[in-house]
């Protein structure tokens, strides 16, 4: 009759079939599906995959942009960029607790991480050159993340749609302090103008591939779709991100580095020039600028911390309300 | 592997008058780091005034393989609604 909700995950019992024919009318229903609830297996593996992923993409996703905090030009864009950073954190444990929800324990989803098995978005694996660079991920990775993760707060399991609306409140102010950091480079002097052109013309390409493989070479989209944890195909969403960023492009008098790059007046989208998929799958399979420094900041984190996980549980063993 | 810290749920009080609301759950080693990492965590935006921690394992909750039965009991009981009465015409303040 009763269960503890930190236990509540098991495997299928007798009866399978009616379950999944239940779990499927739940999601006919647009109800969501919670975690002590019956769900099928590839279903609950699948989310913990998307799930554990866009966590570690929030916590690997706060070192390009922490390798400026030290040296923001000013104090304001300092305290700015240190909130910021502050909420990828954020982000980060809130999605490592919804993934936790399906079963899996936070270390071995962390461990998941550490050992290269699991992956997070290549946009990371792209190096923070100049502070230029702070406002283009902001304006554009930021950006690009909302129109990936709006949609996610309608999806199907109740503790990652849960999370993505405390999420996307904080996104917007991502984007607009980096919109914000872009608005005044590109109005500043001409170095200070053809550095942030140098920004978006390096940042542009990766932050398009950010929506995935085209839907043509995409193998989840049709399962994820029918199960709703993903409402959208990839080129629907990575359309959407290139017909509302071009316009601020031309706002902030900049130049998107796609010379093919048009409106289509009959598809009412801009048209883009090829995207170069080759990049992408060398920067997923690990050969990107940054993978290997990235990985070791997160496994010398893990390390270099790991004496204060003990000591504190050993303050809390001896000092806290269990205390024997 | 070392033991992981316990993991809590967090409720928030949003406002002065408003109930506790459930907003999510974290790692910590004690309930004091448990407060503070909930404040940092969940409230970096004046979403609260107060805050409680439980240890998730002590959170105890209803079988989704039973709710029907369970909520069963209160489902037929149309006569504990205002509605179910007819009001004759006329008739005020009821
Ligand atoms: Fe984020
Ligand atoms: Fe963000």
């Amino acid at each position: 009759m009763y269960t503890s909700i930190s236990d509540g995950i098991e495997g299928a019992p007798d009866g399978g079939d009616a379950r999944e024919r239940a779990f499927d009318e739940r999601l006919d229903r647009a109800l969501k599906i919670e975690p002590p609830d019956w769900m099928p297996d590839a279903y609950r593996k699948t989310l913990t995959r998307q799930i554990s992923q866009h966590a570690h993409s929030e916590i690997v996703g706060m070192l390009p942009e922490g390798n400026w905090i030290t040296r923001a030009p000013s104090l304001q864009r300092k305290v700015i960029l240190l909130a910021k950073v502050q909420d990828e954190a954020g982000h980060g444990l809130y999605l490592y607790g919804a993934a936790e929800s399906l079963g899996t324990s936070r270390d071995e989803l962390v461990l998941a991480l550490l050992s290269g098995k699991a992956k997070y978005s290549s946009i990371f694996n792209y190096p923070t050159l100049t502070w230029a660079d702070v406002g283009a991920i902001g304006w554009l990775v930021d950006g690009a993340a909302i129109i990936n993760q709006i949609p996610i707060t309608r999806c199907s399991y109740g503790p990652y749609a849960r999370a993505m609306v405390r999420i996307c409140k904080e996104e917007s102010f991502h984007q607009r302090q980096g919109f914000d950091i872009m608005w005044t480079l590109a109005h500043g002097t001409a170095e200070q103008h053809a550095m942030a052109q140098d920004a978006l013309d390096r940042w542009w390409w990766p932050s398009v591939m950010m929506f995935g493989p085209p839907d043509s070479e995409s193998t989840h989209n049709v399962q994820s779709l029918r199960w709703k944890i993903k409402l959208f195909t990839n080129d629907e969403l990575r359309t959407k991100f290139i017909d509302q960023t071009v316009p601020q492009a031309e706002q902030l008098g900049l130049a998107i580095p796609d010379p093919d790059l048009r409106w289509n007046d009959e598809t009412k989208h801009y048209d883009i020039g090829p995207i170069d998929w080759d990049e992408f799958y060398r920067v997923i399979g690990g050969n990107g600028p940054c993978n290997k420094d990235r990985l070791q900041a997160r496994v010398d984190a893990w390390e270099d911390g790991a004496w204060v996980r003990e000591a504190a549980a050993e303050h809390a063993r001896k000092h806290g309300s269990d205390a024997a | 592997m070392k033991k992981e810290w316990p993991q809590w749920e967090v409720f928030v009080r949003s406002e002065a008058g408003l109930a506790h609301k459930h907003v999510g759950s974290l790692h910590a080693a004690d309930e004091r780091m448990a407060l503070e990492n909930a404040r940092d965590l969940y409230t970096r935006r004046n979403e609260g005034v107060s805050i409680w921690v439980v240890k998730s394992e002590n959170v105890h909750a209803t079988d989704p393989s039973e709710t029907e039965a369970f909520f069963a009991p209160s489902e037929d009981k149309t006569y504990r609604h205002p509605t179910f009465y007819h009001v004759p015409e006329g008739v005020k303040h009821l």
